[in-house]
């Protein structure tokens, strides 16, 4: 039986790698994701997990050697942050464009400038349009648990897209949390040994990268965004089996206390958990709030936001990232646009915060909702408000 | 070098791994360079394409030329890509998954994505000693887009973006030496190659790939749409290279340095310029200028390779 122990996070993320049997590491050391490499590196020095660890010269090229050790049919992860996330953009799109599952964790961090080591999801955000499936956590087991489906996700014949798995850095990534740690023969059953159909091979030679005249160019783009938008079902399918497996379910949002209630509020990654104490504190007092999180970012779980606030007066939605010159947050906007065309939909109100590593409490959460309320009954000057700024 | 006789080509396989049809210019030195490399790599190899001619020419969808495992990422992280090829079959051998079939990884780029935006990766690559061959097929400028200047563009040269002018000689720095930047990683093998030489050429492409561990050849691809000569000129200027020391021919085998080709008396270099529209510009001093370089490097290339065989003799 596997059994509960205090660990920190980065560590339980090391030996999730271990458990899911990786091939090929191949990272970059970046605060705060350091602690992950350290101990990966660490497990493969003293034999505890059978990979090649590529100790690279930068995360262009830890994405780029995992693009090669993945087209070779091997199993790829990797762990980055912030700026090295940013670095390896331009890699980014191209393991989804060929469809090369690669596992990448990401410990959420500002971006510079000026330099931040600390976390929001202004990295996270940068990556929305580059195909790559993006879960978001809000907890150490959380994340542990997403690793192991996100190299079941990634590598299911039917999906074969690259995954990301977000995690706050610091708030989860360096805090010790009790973590359930599979048994090694539960993730063997659970996770099949990766088929690559078409692997680089001398004895059946295929071309991989070739360009694309304008003349299929669009159909090429049409069939990466139907792949992306129907992973949605392995996804959720894989965290069914996960659920059935292992007893902890997982959905693209996660509705807490949110039935009934007039006012949502949204958030994701580590806030979620404030959040959730926030909630408990306001039903006690007797206000009608609840709580979505979005976990799934990409591809963008539709159907099941419209749900989530068909009911609801007022949706605050709370991002971790300035979408410079933009209407909102990020993950507001999108969320506009989801429910735009219907035919009833809440007052939604952005807020941005919790940017560069700065706090949001419980009672932080309270004053956004009321705020939150504020404006959707009397307006507001702008757009979206940065919670907590001094002007 | 090997004393070839006249009836060698006939041992030199008939297959082709870089197939014709591809959209290359006439008088192509690159596309004949990386032909002769396919038939002395064989089947038993997977390339590793970096952005720039070679893949533009051979790999348009559904098209392509090459008859081994191919692959086309990016323009600066061929190096990079390469190893994780490498470290991925390992990895699944040791662990059973996959039967060792002694499959070798090749990186190709040109001088741009090898000299300048490549040479990240690949310094990482030769440093962590990944067994594969890196060939950089240099022809001296961004042909592909247009000959744009690289750090591999020879001074005095003329392209789009060091063009000669009322006040400029074109390119103003000297050739970056990238077989001296890849011999300083300490690699086993290092080469520079010709394909105007084809038997030396495919020799050090066997020996790159025999050997354990990084390999970088350096191969002067004569491209006549760049250089701004005829086509038929393309053999002939890459044997002048060779012949006037403005590219000398030679390997450097775990740091020991020996000529393939030595000259007592080299052309002069005009031989070489005055046949390219690149150089028509430079006034005789700059020339002079280039002619006393090529010497003095050549002749130390040359007492380096003497101090080396001396060496061992002495050991």
């Amino acid at each position: 039986m596997a059994t509960r122990v205090g660990m920190e996070v980065s560590v339980a993320i090391g030996e999730m790698v271990r458990l899911a049997n990786a091939d090929v590491i191949a990272a970059y050391p970046i605060t705060p994701q350091t602690h992950i490499v350290e101990h990966l590196a660490k497990l493969v020095a003293n034999g505890e997990l059978d990979a090649e660890y590529i100790p690279v010269e930068s995360e262009h090229s830890a994405m780029s050697a995992c693009l090669g050790a993945s087209a070779a049919g091997a199993r790829a992860f990797t762990a980055t942050a912030g700026q090295g996330l940013e670095l390896m953009h331009e890699v980014l799109y191209i393991a989804s464009s060929m469809q090369l599952p690669v596992v990448m964790t990401v410990v959420n961090r500002a971006l510079s400038a000026p330099l931040s080591v600390w976390g929001d999801h202004s990295d996270a955000m940068s990556c929305r349009d580059t195909g790559w499936i993006q879960i978001f956590t809000e907890n150490g087991q959380d994340v542990i648990d997403n690793i192991l489906c996100a190299f079941r996700i990634a590598e299911d014949q039917s999906v074969l897209l690259p995954v990301m798995v977000h995690l706050d850095g610091f708030h989860i990534s360096h805090v010790i949390e009790p973590i359930l740690l599979p048994e090694s023969s539960d993730v063997d059953s659970f996770l099949p040994v990766n088929k690559y159909p078409l692997p680089l091979d001398p004895a059946k030679p295929v071309a991989m990268g070739d360009f694309g005249p304008p003349f299929i160019y669009t159909e090429m783009k049409w069939a990466q965004e139907v792949n992306l938008k129907q992973s949605r079902e392995t996804i959720v399918k894989v965290w069914q089996e996960f659920g059935n497996k292992f007893e902890r379910y997982y959905h693209p949002v996660e509705c807490y206390r949110s039935e009934d209630a007039e006012v949502l509020l949204l958030t994701l990654g580590s806030f979620s958990e404030t959040a959730m104490t926030a909630i408990d504190k306001m039903r006690d007092e007797g206000s009608n709030v609840g709580l979505l999180k979005l976990r799934l970012w990409r591809p963008f779980p539709f159907d099941e936001i419209r749900q989530a606030v068909a009911k609801a007066g007022v949706l605050i939605v709370l991002d971790r990232a300035l979408s410079f010159g933009g209407l909102n947050g990020p993950v507001c906007s999108e969320i506009k646009a989801a429910l735009y065309n219907e035919a009833k939909r809440p007052k939604i109100v952005s807020f941005v915060g919790g940017l560069g590593g700065r706090d949001i409490t419980v009672d932080d959460f309270q004053e956004i909702v009321n705020r939150g309320i504020e404006i959707a009954q009397k307006g507001s000057e702008h757009e979206f408000e940065i919670f907590g700024v001094r002007e | 070098m090997h004393n070839y006789t006249v009836f060698v080509p006939r041992l030199i396989t008939k297959k082709e791994y870089f197939a014709p049809g591809h959209r290359a210019c006439i008088g192509c030195g690159e596309a004949l360079a990386v032909r002769l490399a396919g038939k002395a790599m064989g089947q038993n190899v997977i390339v590793v394409n970096a952005t720039g001619c070679i893949e533009i020419i051979a790999s348009q969808f559904p098209f392509t030329s090459w008859q081994v495992p191919w692959i086309h990422t990016l323009f600066e992280n061929t190096a990079a890509v390469a190893s994780g090829i490498e470290a991925g079959l390992k990895a699944m051998i040791r662990k059973g998954r996959i039967t060792d079939q002694e499959t070798k990884i090749v990186a190709i780029a040109g001088d741009g994505g090898t000299a300048d935006i490549g040479l990240q990766a690949l310094s990482g690559a030769m440093e962590r000693g990944h067994d594969f061959l890196y060939l950089c097929f240099d022809n001296e400028a961004y042909m592909n887009t247009g000959i744009q200047r690289s750090s591999a563009t020879p001074f005095g040269a003329s392209t789009t973006t060091s063009p000669a002018g009322k006040v400029s000689i074109g390119q103003v720095t000297w050739k970056k030496d990238m077989p001296a930047i890849a011999a300083a990683h300490n690699i086993p093998y290092v080469a520079t190659a010709c394909p105007s030489y084809p038997f030396d050429l495919m020799d050090k492409v066997k020996k790159g790939l025999a050997v354990k561990g990084p390999a970088y050849i350096h191969i002067l691809s004569v491209c006549p749409t760049g250089w701004r000569c005829p086509a038929d000129l393309s053999i002939r200027l890459g044997r002048l290279a060779v012949k006037t020391g403005i590219f000398p021919l030679y390997e450097v085998e775990n740091g020991r340095y020996k000529m393939s080709l030595d000259f007592p008396k080299l052309l002069p270099v005009t031989d070489y310029m005055n046949l390219q529209g690149r150089f028509r510009h430079l006034k005789p001093d700059v020339i002079a200028q280039i002619q006393q370089t090529v010497s003095r490097k050549y002749e130390e290339l040359r007492n380096k390779s003497a101090a080396c065989r001396e060496d061992k003799r002495g050991s």
